[in-house]
C-alpha cells in the first residue's frame, strides 16, 4: 500500500521485530494502566452523574440565558468533532499521497477520530435537552406526518457527522484486519480466541489482499473528500445564519484547518506517552513529530490567518455590527477568552518554526496542550461572544457556564480518554502491515534500478 | 479427526520475495491455476506475478456512490413536497441545500458498498488452504494443490525457486 521513499528509523526492523514489538504492547496491562483507567472511570462517573441530574431537573441547571442559547454544549460539540479531522487526514489523505511517515503514527489518529467522533455525537443530545427524542433527528415515518426540514444546516450536520462516523469506524476496522490476524497468530489464551473473531478469518492469500487493497484505496478516496465536507457543514451551523461574527464565507475553510490543527495537536498529546509507555520508540520517532509539528505549523499559520482575516472584513466591511461584534471579542467582557484563543492559535505555533522546537518532544507536547486549549476557546469565542453581543443593546446578554456544564466537559474527556484506552491495551495502536510494508522484504537479487 | 477442507499438495516457505515470484512465474508455466500465494503484507511484485485483474469492488464502490446521490435528492425532494412547509421563502424543493445531503449519502452508500464487496469477494474467493502462522508474519508461503504423482516436480520447483523449506500437505 505505501511505497518507500526513505527509513524514518535508524535501522529498519524485521518483520518478525515489528510483529513482536507490536504484539508486546498488547500484553497483561500494569498498576499504572489500571489507576489511569480507575481516574478516568471516576471523572467520567462525575460526568454522567451531572447528565443525569441535568435530565431530572431540566435545561435550566445550565447557564443558558438569552440570547446565549448555544453554550459550552456546542462548543464541546464542535471541539471534539474538529479533533477528529486530522485522524482522517493522516489516516486517509497522507495514504493517497503514499506518505510513508504516516504508517507508524497512522492507527493512534483514526482511533482517535471514532472516539472523537463518538464523544461529539453526544453533545447536540445533550444540548437539546431531552435526550430520548434524538430519533427525531433523522427523518422516519412517523403519525405526525411531518419530515425533517433538509434545508436546515443542523440537518446537514446529523448526516455529516453520522456518515463521518459510519465511514472512520468502517476504515479502522478494515485497517485493523491483516493486523489482528498478525497478532492471533502470535497469541495465546483468551486473547487468541478474541483475534481469531475479529481477524475475520483473514489469513493474507492473493485472492484476500486483491480485494483488500482496492476497498482500502477506495475508502481512503471517500473519507478524503469526506473530511472535507464535515468541518464545512459544521461551520455553516454557523455560516448560514445572519449573527454577526458568524456570517462569513471564510468560516468553511476556516473550520477545517481549525479542525486539523486541533487534531494534530491531539495526536501529538496521545502519541508522546504512547511510545514511552508502549515502548514503541523505535517506531514513533522524533523525525514523525517533525512532521506532526510541520503540520501543525501550517494548520497554525492557516488558522491565524484566518484570524487575521476576520478582523479585516469586519472593519472594511463597512458593517457596524460586525465591526462592533469583533470589537467586542477583543475588547468586551470575554477579552479573556479571545486573547487565550490568539496566543495558544495565532502566536504560540510561531515557534514550530525552530527545528529545535519541531524536535524536541517535551516542548511539543506542552505546545499541543496549549493548541488544544486555545482552539476550545476558539469555538466559545465563535459562538458564545457573537450570541451575546447580536443586534439590539435591549437584547444583549451574558452567559456563565455552570458547574453542570463544566462536569459534563470534563466527563466527555473522561469519555474519550476510557476508549482511547481500552483500544491501546486490546488492539495494535502501531499498523504492524503498514510498517512492514515500508521495510524492504529480503531479496536473492538486487533490486534492479 | 477433522476432515481438511482442501486438497493435499505441496506447501513451499519463502523469505526472499522474489524467489517467491520465480516461483509463482513456474508454477503458472507448469499449468497450475489453483495456487495459494500467503503473503505478510500485499506486495507489489508478488500480486505482479499472480497476475490477478483489477477486483471488481471498484464497481461496487460506484454504484454504491450512484445509489447514495439518488437515494439523497429523491429522498429529499419527495419529502420537501410530502410534507410542504414553507421555510424562509424558499421553495418547497430547493435543490441546492440538498445537495448536501445528496453528497454525504453518496460517501456513505459508496463506503458501504466498498465493505460490502469486499466481504462478498473475500467469502466468494477463499480459498481453504495450509495457512501457518509465518505467513502472516514475515514468511511467504506458496501452496500448490497437485496429485501424488505431481508432487516431486512441484517440490523440486519450489526448492530451484529458492524455497527455504518444501513439505508435502497430506489431507
Amino acid at each position: 500500500m505505501a511505497t518507500i521513499v526513505q527509513p524514518l528509523q535508524e535501522t529498519l526492523p524485521t518483520y518478525n521485530e515489528v510483529t513482536r514489538d507490536v504484539a508486546a504492547t498488547l500484553g497483561r496491562p500494569k498498576k499504572g494502566y489500571y489507576v489511569l483507567l480507575g481516574v478516568v472511570l471516576f471523572v467520567l462517573a462525575f460526568g454522567a452523574g451531572a447528565l443525569l441530574y441535568q435530565i431530572r431537573m431540566g435545561l435550566g441547571v445550565a447557564g443558558y440565558a438569552p440570547p446565549v442559547l448555544w453554550g459550552v454544549y456546542i462548543t464541546t460539540f464542535v471541539f471534539w468533532v474538529g479533533i477528529a479531522h486530522s485522524g482522517t487526514l493522516i489516516s486517509a489523505i497522507l495514504y493517497l499521497f503514499r506518505s510513508t511517515w504516516r504508517t507508524s503514527v497512522y492507527r493512534t489518529a483514526e482511533a482517535m477520530t471514532v472516539f472523537a467522533v463518538m464523544t461529539a455525537g453526544l453533545f447536540p443530545l445533550i444540548h437539546v435537552g431531552r435526550i430520548w427524542y434524538a430519533y427525531w433527528l433523522f427523518p422516519y415515518p412517523n403519525q405526525r406526518q411531518l419530515w425533517v426540514n433538509f434545508k436546515s444546516p443542523l440537518v446537514w450536520d446529523v448526516f455529516a457527522v453520522s456518515t463521518y462516523f459510519t465511514v472512520s469506524t468502517a476504515f479502522l476496522i478494515v485497517g485493523l484486519i491483516p493486523d489482528l490476524a498478525a497478532i492471533r497468530d502470535v497469541s495465546t489464551g483468551w486473547r487468541k480466541k478474541l483475534y481469531r473473531i475479529t481477524a475475520l478469518s483473514w489469513q493474507g492469500t492473493d485472492q484476500q489482499w486483491r480485494h483488500y487493497t482496492r476497498a482500502y484505496l477506495y475508502l481512503a478516496a471517500l473519507a478524503t473528500p469526506l473530511v472535507l465536507s464535515v468541518h464545512s457543514v459544521v461551520s455553516w451551523d454557523f455560516a448560514m445564519s445572519i449573527v454577526p461574527g458568524w456570517h462569513a464565507t471564510i468560516f468553511a475553510p476556516y473550520f477545517v484547518a481549525g479542525a486539523i490543527y486541533s487534531g494534530v495537536a491531539m495526536v501529538v498529546t496521545l502519541l508522546v506517552p504512547l511510545r514511552k509507555i508502549f515502548k514503541v520508540e523505535r517506531y514513533i520517532t522524533t523525525r514523525h513529530f517533525d512532521n506532526l509539528a510541520k503540520l501543525l505549523l501550517l494548520t497554525g499559520l492557516i488558522v491565524g490567518y484566518a484570524y487575521g482575516v476576520e478582523y479585516f472584513m469586519a472593519w472594511y466591511s463597512g458593517n457596524q455590527f460586525e465591526r462592533a461584534s469583533f470589537w467586542n471579542r477583543a475588547f468586551g467582557e470575554y477579552w479573556w477568552a479571545t486573547w487565550t484563543m490568539i496566543l495558544c492559535n495565532g502566536v504560540l505555533p510561531i515557534f514550530l518554526f525552530f527545528k529545535k522546537i519541531r524536535r524536541s518532544i517535551p516542548a511539543l507536547f506542552v505546545l499541543s496542550l496549549f493548541v488544544n486549549l486555545g482552539m476550545w476557546f476558539e469555538r466559545f469565542v465563535i459562538i458564545v461572544v457573537s450570541l451575546s453581543f447580536e443586534y439590539e443593546p435591549y437584547a444583549m446578554g451574558h452567559y456563565t457556564p455552570t458547574w453542570v456544564e463544566w462536569a459534563i466537559l470534563l466527563g466527555s474527556f473522561a469519555w474519550f480518554f476510557m476508549w482511547f484506552l481500552l483500544f491501546a491495551k486490546n488492539f495494535p495502536t502501531v499498523s504492524i502491515t503498514e510498517v512492514k510494508e515500508i521495510t524492504p522484504m529480503p531479496r536473492k537479487r538486487p533490486v534492479q534500478a | 479427526m477433522k476432515k481438511k477442507r482442501y486438497p493435499s499438495g505441496v506447501v513451499g516457505a519463502f523469505s526472499q520475495v522474489d524467489a517467491a515470484c520465480d516461483a509463482i512465474k513456474e508454477i503458472k508455466q507448469q499449468g497450475y491455476e489453483d495456487y495459494i500465494v500467503y503473503t505478510p503484507v500485499p506486495n507489489v511484485e508478488v500480486a505482479a506475478a499472480v497476475g490477478h485483474k483489477v477486483s471488481p469492488v471498484r464497481r461496487w464502490t460506484l454504484a454504491g456512490g450512484l445509489v447514495g446521490v439518488t437515494t439523497g435528492f429523491a429522498m429529499t425532494l419527495w419529502m420537501s413536497y410530502d410534507y410542504p412547509l414553507v421555510v424562509g421563502g424558499k421553495p418547497l424543493g430547493s435543490v441546492v441545500p440538498y445537495v448536501v445531503i445528496a453528497f454525504e449519502l453518496t460517501i456513505l452508500f459508496g463506503a458501504l458498498a466498498t465493505l460490502l464487496a469486499v466481504a462478498y469477494y473475500a467469502w466468494k474467493t477463499f480459498q481453504h488452504g495450509p495457512h501457518e502462522p509465518r505467513f502472516t508474519n514475515d514468511t511467504i508461503g506458496i501452496f500448490v494443490p497437485c496429485p501424488v504423482e505431481g508432487r516431486q516436480a512441484v517440490q523440486d520447483l519450489l526448492l530451484s525457486s529458492g524455497a527455504e523449506e518444501v513439505r508435502v500437505e497430506e489431507v
